[in-house]
Formats: C-alpha cells, structure tokens, sequence
C-alpha cells in the first residue's frame, strides 16, 4: 500500500507540464503529497529511503487534471450518481480536481450542503472536490443565495447550471456582489425563451427528425449578455460549455477588450456532431434512411450536440486559447431516465472516463498539440479557480503531488456497463479509443493504477 | 470517431425479400417496395368489395393498436383492416391502461411483446418512439402509426395510392402541400413517398410554419435529404396551387397561434385557405386530398372539402386496404422470406395471399 507520505520516483517518462512550458523525458519525484523534483535526470543515490520506482518507458507524466464542470448528483440523485463513484470515475480518468455543480437536491444555496459534499468528498478519499455554490436560491432565478456564506464554506464559483441565470437584472447583481468575493459567477448560457428545452440542435437534422430544434442563437445571445454584463461589472463571468462557432466568436472579442470572461468547451462538442443523432454505430455516424440506432438517447445533452463547422470552431478556439478549459460536464443518469423516447430522455453524457481517450483522437489527428490538451485540462482551469487552484496544475517543485500518467497509444473499447461512474450510457459505447489513462496520483495518493509497480492506495 | 463523414449503410432489409420487420418511414422504402405495397393494396380493395369483406390470411395472429395520442381514421382502419384479415386484434390507449399509472413505453411493449403480439401499430407523441421500440423488441413487428412531428408512412402510402388511383402515375404531377410542414409528419413522408415517385412537390406556408433549411434553401445542399432536392417552396397559395394537379391541405392546430407562430386562425384562413376561387387556379379536375382530422372553414373550405374535386372519403377506404396490404406483408411473411425471389416477381401478386 502506498500512502500520501511515500516518495514515489517516476523514472524516464515523457513529462508535459504547460506550466514550465516542458516537454521532454525526465524524472520526477514526489513524496508528502508534494512535487519533491522534476528533471532530465535524478540520481539513485539522491532518492529517499522507500521510495517506490516506477519505470515510465511508454508513459507520459503531466499535472492530474482539472475538471471544472461535473454533476456528483450528490446529495438527491444518488441513483444517478454518488459523490463516491463520481470521484472514483474521476480517478480512472485522469483526474485529481473536480468542481461539483450545485444542481443537487437539495440544491448546493447553503453553507450546509457545501459542508455535506465536502465530507462526503473526504469519506470517498479520491480526488480532490471544489464546491460550486448556487447564484441563486434553489437555482430559482428570483432572489441571490448567501454567496458570501457559500464562500466562506469552501465554494469556488457560483452557477445555477442546468439552468441559466436567465434574468439579466439578477446577473447582473451576481456579478457586482461575486467582485467582493473575487469569484466567478458560472453561467450556463442557454436562453430558455428561445431554446424551448428542445431536444437537439435545430437544423437540418432536428428537422429530418421532427424534433423541436435548439439554436444555436439561443446559446449566443446569452453568451453577448452575459458579456457585456461582465464588462458593465467588471465581475469575473465564465462561460460553461459553450458549444456554438457564434459563442466562440464572442469570446473572442470580448477577450480582444481585455474582459474577466473565462469560457470552457466539453469533449463531446469537440469530438462528436449533431449526426450522431440521426443514428452511429462505433465507427461514427451514418447517413441515408434512418436506422434503428437513430433517436440514441446517449447522444442527449444540454447544450446540444452541434454541427461539424461549430465542432471545427470550438477546436480552433480551444488551440488560439479563445476557449481557456476542457470541462467534462460529466452528467451521469440512471439508465430508466435515459430508455425513454429522445424528448423524454434525460440531458448529459458521463464524460469523466473518456474525456482524455476522445481527446486524444484531436491530437493524433494532429489538430491539437499534447501539450495544449494538457494545458486546457490543467493551467486553463486554473485561470477560473484562481487563488482557490494555489498549488495545483503543475509539476513545479512544492505543488501539490497531482500527477495523472498516460499512454497515448494504448487502443481499449469503450464499455459503458465497466464505468465506475453510475451513468452508463454513452455514445461512444463499443468505441474504440487511442489513448488511456495509466495512472493517477491526487495528492500523493495513487488512486487509479494500470501501471506495474505502482499499487493503487488503499480506499480507507 | 471524432467529426467523420457519415457513412451509408449497404442493404436495406426490405419486403420484397421477407427480410423487413417493421415499418417506420418510407424513406427506407425501395421502389419495389412501394410497388409491391401498391399491388397487394389492389388486391386488399378487391376484398373490401365482396359482399363478405373477410379473410383467413392472419387467423391466429395477434395485432396489438398502440396509441399515445387520440386518433379515429388510423386506429380505426388498422383495427377494420386487422380484422378483415381475420387477425385478432386488441386496442390498447394511454388511457385505461397501466400507461395511466406511469408504466414506461419500453415496459409496455415488452409486456405486450411477452403477451405474443405479432405487431404493435403504434401512435406516438414523440418523434422516435417508434425506433425506440423496433431496438428494444425481438419478435415483434413494428408499424409507425405516426410518430410526433417525424413520420406516418401508412398515411403517405395511401396518399400515393389514391393518386395513383386516379392519374395512374404520379411521375410529373405537381403536388401541392399547403400548411403547418414544420408540425407535419405527414409532411414529411409524403415527401419522401412523392419525389421518389417523380412528383413536383411544392411546400407553402407562412414562414414561421416551414423548417428552417426550407426557408433558406440549404435543404437543395443537404446530403440527408438530397431526394427533396427538387422540392419548390413558396409563401403564396395562389402562386402554389397555379397549374396543380394535386392539392393537399394540412390541417392547421390552434396551438399554433397559442405558440405565436401565427397572429390568428382568422388570418391564416384569409391567406392560405384552399377554397374555390384558390383551387380553379389548378389545373381542371385537380385532386384534392386532407390527411384529416379537416378544421373546415381554417385550412380548407367546406365546399371543397365536400366538393366533386375532394377524395378525402376515398383516402379513408384506401386507408383501408393500404393497411391491410402492410399487416399482410410484414405478418404473414413473418415466417421468412419467399422460397426464392423468382416466386414474386415485382408488380404481381405475392403468393402467399390466400383468399376464400
């Protein structure tokens, strides 16, 4: 067993950290629950006794990942989720920081339930979770939460996601009363008037389908509002899971006028398109008469899956640095809400256990640089969580001993039903992917291990 | 994965070959198929006509009417049509049934596939249902009997029929859909049904009742819908119905205007009703069709409704017979195919009916 204090010597592997702008084999020591050393070499003679050497031929080390946007469904959707299996998938993939959205039951508005996740979250001993507090009372919309008290508990933002904060007056206020906190207020930018909580995307598909269609301007003129909103308040506002090449647009400009806007973009907008609908199998999507796989409820998210010209422009967002994080929005269900017609099913895609094999078909095909995939899944999210991510994110020495090990061409099938998380249903089931998470190490403490030598840390 | 251009499937299972299980849109449909439909339904209004209209292909069969939503002329005529093929056949409706007491759909098809039902006719409020049930059933059969805003190929196979009936081909008539096409699921597999069969189709509606990709012409573009490439859409009736041979009105709901779609039931009927002074714009002796339920007085006048030109009543009995021709082909075949595909060659009689 291995605990949070023994040095562990990871000797020879490729090391990617965006925050020393290193890419390059090297050796790299923890021990504590800290960075002790990163080099090109560290001799035998300088480890520290008991310390456990892994050989990392084949193995990329980078900082553990950073998740910005996750449902643990936890207190009051315990069958969809726990904040156990959460943080267990989180482990698997990759890792070591997750923020929790606030759309429990009760929802995250109090002190309380903040301190309930935060114990869960120690009893589960995996990864490391951050509390997000509601903007407003039982995301209601009408009245602000005790934001102050929310913080003071340990909440790193603020977001009624799953909901918009759709009254502009009140968005407005939440971003005034979030500067004296220095916190972000996360929006999920999705105006309810004219997006009807339609199933899909509206366009050519939705109508081969006779489905309600969900625009794409429903999602940008929230995105323009909330903007100048945070230009007219100076508020930090970060844009949840943007999903549309007119959002992408936006927060480009308003980044060209130096505004506090953050924004993130999920796995499954950059990798999956509106196609996978109308009905895929585990080689992609196909056309021509629809087939029993169309109307594939797994394919379900809110926002929508896209078109290919809006995929193309979160990419191109995502490598300009337009788009600051990858976040999973890991929305896990229970398989009865989800074996139900398309218009009944439930929204979300569990994303934590293949965020990073998805991801990496960008980098393969050469459209994202490992090193800015790391970058966005590490430093990005850091520019959200601010002074609340110290330590975190890099393997400088003294951070904090999160470190995720991966194999980049290591090919596995995608099996829903052997997810730790409680969602199993996923689009990309039976999906062959390139790219796997070897290992975890969350503060110090390995919690996820497929790599000889390294023994995962007791659960207790 | 990751952004690929979708690929196409090869084969089809279809009913020409016995290899089809269930009907859920024609756009599946080969021309063969929809020959075959049309000569077995020739061979159904034959039944319809005898004095006995009653015969023993199905006995031993059991056909199960599944209907989400209110409807008569399709509960009815798969039910007439169930019976007149000696099937046994029981009508279950959201209402009185475990649905009522929340059971899902999935668990009400598969307790009525346990029952050994040979085919659920299924009407749906929500795009899809159908699909859902042909993934989740093994034995059996699945006939779309409308599936929200998406499908309801029984209705565009008898809309072919009847206009086949009485012009003997479709390949260059000009049909006119006037309507709510965004809400239509008639709509939309005519349309598949009818530019496969060679018409020249013309879609018009206000602009708030027509999808998107009609209204800015990226459906001409569309790969998924490149048989539509031909399509004609317009926002004037007069200018829509000028030289058709087919007219078909679609029936306008008062949610619409609820929806703010439309300012008034009142205003749609000034622009776009098809009344008489509208339909002597089309070519002498043009049909006139309606899916039904008809709002007389909004999208269709009563006099044309009821006049010489209109084969509403005629697109109820072949309803009829279109519906017996489908439960014969997807039921009785069920067995398996045709011992070899010479036996039926296309446009004759499948061997397998078996009359009195």
């Amino acid at each position: 067993m291995i605990n949070t204090t023994q040095p562990i010597l990871i000797r020879g592997a490729r090391i990617v950290d965006p925050s020393q702008g290193w890419d390059r084999a090297g050796d790299l020591l923890i021990g504590d629950g800290r960075i002790v050393r990163m080099a090109p070499a560290i001799r035998n003679g300088s480890l520290p006794k008991g310390c456990v050497v892994v050989n990392g031929a084949g193995l990329v080390a980078c900082p553990g990942f950073i998740d910005l946007h996750v449902h643990l469904r936890e207190p009051g959707y315990e069958d969809h989720e726990t904040i156990s299996t959460g943080v267990q998938a989180a482990a698997r993939g990759g890792f070591t920081t997750l923020c929790a959205m606030p759309n429990t039951r009760p929802a995250m508005d109090n002190a309380s339930v903040v301190d309930y996740v935060l114990r869960r979250a120690r009893e589960a001993n995996g990864v490391r979770v951050l509390p997000i507090g509601c903007v407003t009372k039982a995301r209601a919309g009408q009245e602000l939460a005790e934001m102050w008290e929310l913080a003071q508990a340990g909440a790193i933002g603020f977001s009624d996601d799953g909901s918009p904060v759709a009254n502009p007056h009140l968005m407005r206020q939440a971003l005034t009363y979030a500067r004296g906190l220095d916190l972000p207020v996360i929006n999920h930018p999705e105006d309810p008037a004219l997006s009807r909580s339609a199933p899909m995307n509206e366009g050519r598909i939705s109508n081969r389908l006779g489905l309600a269609g969900w625009p794409a301007v429903a999602e940008e003129t929230m995105v323009a509002r909330d903007i100048e909103l945070a230009a007219l308040t100076g508020g930090r506002l970060h844009l949840a899971h943007i999903s549309t090449a007119g959002s992408v647009e936006l927060v480009r400009r308003a980044k060209e006028r130096g505004l506090p806007v953050t924004a993130e973009a999920t796995p499954h907008h950059l990798t999956l398109t509106e196609e996978w609908v109308r009905g895929h199998t585990t080689e992609g999507p196909v056309a021509g008469p629809l087939t029993y796989a169309a109307y594939d409820t797994s394919t379900k998210v809110n926002p929508p899956l896209r078109t290919r010209r809006d995929a193309e422009a979160l990419l191109a967002g995502l490598r300009d640095g337009v788009i600051d994080a990858i976040a999973t929005d890991h929305a896990p269900h229970a398989v009865t809400v989800k074996l139900v017609t398309f218009d009944e099913a439930a929204s979300g895609i569990p994303g934590l256990e293949t965020a990073f094999g998805a991801l990496m078909t960008l980098t393969h095909k050469g459209d994202l640089p490992l090193i800015t995939l790391v970058e966005r899944m590490t430093q990005g999210p850091l520019k959200v969580l601010g002074g609340r991510g110290r330590g975190l994110g890099s393997l400088r020495e003294g951070s904090v001993a999160d470190v995720t090990l991966l194999r980049l061409d290591e090919e596995w099938v995608v099996r829903g039903a052997e997810f730790a998380s409680k969602g199993k249903q996923t689009p990309l089931e039976g999906v062959t992917l390139k790219g796997r998470v070897a290992a975890t190490i969350a503060g110090g403490r390995v919690v996820h291990s497929q790599v000889t030598g390294l023994e995962a840390s007791d659960n207790t | 994965m990751a952004i690929q251009t979708p690929t196409t499937p090869m084969h089809h299972p279809n009913l020409v070959d016995g290899t089809r299980r269930h009907i859920l849109d024609l756009d599946d449909f080969s021309p063969e198929e929809i020959e075959l439909v049309m000569a077995t339904t020739d061979a159904m209004g034959e039944v319809l006509g005898r004095e006995i209209k009653k015969v023993p292909t199905l006995r031993g069969k059991v056909i199960v009417t599944l209907f989400y939503e209110a409807s008569t002329r399709t509960r009815v005529s798969f039910e007439e049509a169930g019976k007149l093929l000696s099937a046994d056949v029981i009508n279950v409706s959201s209402s009185g049934s475990s649905v009522e007491k929340g059971e899902s759909l999935l668990n009400t098809v598969r307790t009525l596939q346990a029952t050994g039902a040979d085919l659920i006719v299924v009407r749906h409020p929500h795009s899809g249902a159908p699909y859902f049930m042909a993934r989740n059933l093994e034995r059996t059969s699945v006939i779309n009997g409308g599936d929200g805003w998406h499908a309801h190929p029984s209705q565009a196979l008898l809309d072919l029929y009847t206009i086949r009936q009485h012009r003997g081909s479709i390949s260059g008539a000009k049909v006119v859909i006037v309507g709510d096409i965004l809400h239509s699921r008639v709509a939309r597999s005519n349309l598949w049904g009818l530019t496969a069969a060679g018409a020249h189709v013309v879609l018009c509606a206000p602009p708030t009742l027509l999808p998107q990709e009609f209204l800015d012409g990226s459906y001409r573009e569309d790969p998924d819908s490149s048989g539509l490439a031909s399509v004609e859409v317009t926002f004037n009736v007069e200018e829509a119905i000028q030289d058709a041979d087919v007219v078909m009105p679609l029936r306008l709901q008062l949610e619409r205007q609820q929806a703010g779609l439309l300012p008034t039931l009142r205003e749609y009927s000034k622009m776009y009703q098809v009344d008489e002074r509208r339909l002597k714009l089309a070519r002498p002796g043009a049909l006139v069709l309606h899916p039904g339920p008809m709002n007389e007085g909004i999208e269709i006048s009563p006099q044309v409704a009821h006049g010489a030109q209109s084969l509403i009543e005629e697109q109820v009995h072949n309803g009829v017979a279109v519906r017996m021709a489908l439960l014969y082909l997807l039921v009785a075949n069920k067995e398996g195919p045709p011992s070899t595909a010479q036996d039926t060659p296309s446009g004759e009689l499948p061997r397998r009916i078996r009359f009195l």
